[in-house]
């Protein structure tokens, strides 16, 4: 490296550039958080949604699919999976009541989480919470 | 070893290759569960074993990096440990509490998990590869800042040396950015949005300040080369890495409900991150060629040279295949995830850990540099198998994400994610016939340590 470039320049450009570009990555999420509630329609967030996040999250769904395109490839997204059942939260529900406990011979299966009505619900009704998020036109297709 | 308190390191370096064979053998599991649907269902569903598998890598490098920092400060520092009996509590503390957890995520379901552990006090579960119980997350806390204290203070009664001082300040960054793992709100997309204050300010920022402290510090003693240089050359491959990090972020940010002028950030700035470490390249390769000794120790040579470069091919190249936004809308959540992911986490991070443990082990060992001829080359042929193993993993999913992205999300018939699964197996298969051989590799680097003979000399 150039000998006019000196070891306290590279210095003041690691800790300076650091530090502006993290104010400035602060400043970028305060504007984030401004604009998000037009955007992630936080006023539909009823008790039930919330449920329906703990029990997501109780039950470590994001070991097997994807939510908005983040968690394991194993199991298909489910960003969008309310318009994919045909907007039915019922047949969601039905779903994942139905999964058999021994699982499919030589298949992938999803579990049988034995969760109560009222967790049933609350999942259907936080992944329909989750398909109304404005996520710039994100999955491609109904395929997710 | 110049300083006797360097020795807890050994306990930390061996505890980190123990989980990583965990972590390897959960890694063969889940390969096997992709084309085997129903292998060991119900006893460990996917879910369990990939839980395993990511964590176990994320506590193993953590080992890594706290044996890194307990050998290389004192040396730094000219100084002994402030106190290695606090240390050696730590490692207990730290392992049992890491061997709990796993046995919790085997033994019951996660639902009973996080009952039992009170989930529902401090709700911080079920959130991507920070699955730990809330009070394992309250543990690594408290092991964090123990450390961090003990470290601190052995650099602060001592030298202080730029490669201490960017470790050290990697390694508060660590800490401070895991405390956004207990914040979980309700609202799903602030979940996401700082979820990645944990996982992308760690492993595209303040772990890439470990990775530069620990790479320029093997270089330094192996090359020989004056602290000088190699102290500018650190201080400009980290503010690359910082300045195009940090903003880098935003191509997370893409999709999961942020204003859409992410893409333009993220896209930007991301497809700078590359940089960083092909200078990493560059540098390594410069200090080696400009050497003022012949190091005994070739197999830590290896590794160092070798670190930079996969680095560069997995974060770097892999990285900017996916990261420009009208090209992520497609891939975004596909198997291309997951082969960045793969070759990323071993060039960088991976590869680190094992040149220090490389270098240092065998003083810890009480040699004077190096392991013998016979050791040297075995744990050459694990760099060798290893190495290309994750090569083949990665391209084998490039190849599978390839198809699925154009069989699921183009063209006018897209189908659905389960039948494309099963279309795209063969490459499935191909990937755990390389992680067979990754873990034959593994085998190698093991059976290394146990290779005795006599000391090889320059």
């Amino acid at each position: 490296m150039s000998e006019k470039f000196t070891k306290s320049m590279a210095r003041n450009t690691f800790y300076g550039g650091s530090a502006f570009f993290f104010l400035f990555f602060v400043a970028l999420t305060f504007d984030t958080m401004g604009t998000l509630p037009e955007r992630d329609h936080r006023e539909n967030i009823t008790h039930e949604v919330a449920l329906g996040k703990k029990v997501w999250e109780d039950n470590n769904c994001i070991g097997c699919h994807t939510l908005l395109g983040e968690g394991a490839y194993f199991a298909p997204e489910l960003g969008n999976v309310y318009q994919r059942f045909g907007s039915s939260k019922e047949a969601i529900m039905a779903f994942i009541q139905s999964r058999p406990v021994e699982g499919i011979p030589g298949r992938r299966s999803m579990p049988q989480f034995n969760l109560s009505d009222e967790e049933l619900s609350a999942i259907a009704e936080f992944l329909k919470w989750t398909s109304e998020v404005n996520t710039a036109n994100w999955p491609p297709n109904i395929q997710g | 070893m110049q300083y006797q308190t360097q020795s807890v390191a050994k306990p930390y370096f061996i505890a980190a290759i123990g989980l990583f064979v965990g972590q390897i053998l959960f890694g063969i599991i889940m390969g096997l569960q992709y084309v085997v649907g129903d292998f060991l269902f119900p006893e460990i569903p996917f879910n369990v074993a990939r839980m395993v598998h990511t964590n176990l890598l994320i506590v193993w490098l953590l080992f890594g990096f706290m044996g890194a920092a307990y050998y290389m400060v004192p040396e730094e520092s000219e100084n002994e440990l402030h106190s290695p009996k606090l240390a050696m509590i730590m490692f207990w503390i730290f392992l049992v509490a890491g061997a709990l957890t796993i046995v919790g995520y085997l033994a019951v379901p996660y639902a009973t998990l996080a009952q039992i552990t009170g989930n529902d006090l401090l709700p911080t579960m079920g959130r991507e590869f920070l699955e730990q119980p809330t009070i394992t997350k309250i543990g690594i806390v408290v092991v964090a800042l123990a450390f961090l204290y003990n470290i601190s203070l052995t650099v602060l009664k001592g030298r202080k040396t730029v490669i201490s001082m960017i470790l050290l300040l990697g390694l508060w960054g660590l800490a401070i950015f895991f405390l956004f793992s207990f914040y979980n709100p309700e609202n799903l997309i602030l979940d996401k949005y700082f979820w990645w204050w944990v996982v992308h300010l760690w492993v595209e920022g303040v772990w890439e300040l470990i990775m530069g402290a620990i790479l320029a510090f093997v270089l330094i003693k192996m090359t020989g080369v004056d602290r000088e240089i190699i102290e500018k050359w650190l201080y400009v491959i980290i503010a690359m890495s910082l300045i195009t990090g940090i903003i880098g972020t935003g191509h997370h940010y893409y999709w999961i409900g942020a204003p859409e002028y992410w893409q333009w950030w993220g896209s930007i700035f991301s497809a700078l991150e590359p940089i960083p470490f092909f200078m990493m390249v560059i540098f390594a390769f410069n200090m080696v060629n400009r050497r003022r000794r012949e190091h005994p120790n070739k197999a830590a040579m290896l590794w160092a040279l070798g670190t930079p470069v996969m680095a560069f091919l997995g974060a770097g190249v892999w990285g900017f295949l996916h990261t420009l936004a009208p090209v992520n809308y497609y891939t975004h959540g596909t198997q291309i995830t997951a082969a960045h992911g793969h070759m990323a986490f071993y060039g960088a991070y991976v590869m680190v850990v094992l040149a220090i443990i490389s270098y240092a082990m065998p003083i810890l060992n009480g040699r004077a540099a190096a392991n013998s001829e016979k050791s040297q080359t075995l744990e050459m042929w694990s760099f060798w198998l290893m190495t290309v193993a994750m090569v083949f993993i990665t391209l084998f999913l490039t190849g599978a994400g390839i198809l699925q992205i154009w069989m699921q999300r183009m063209g006018e018939a897209p189908e659905s994610f389960m039948l494309v699964q099963d279309n795209i197996a063969l490459f499935y298969w191909m990937r755990e016939a390389a992680g067979v051989v990754f873990l034959i590799g593994l085998i190698c680097y093991i059976t290394s340590f146990f290779v005795g003979g006599e000391e090889r000399t320059a």
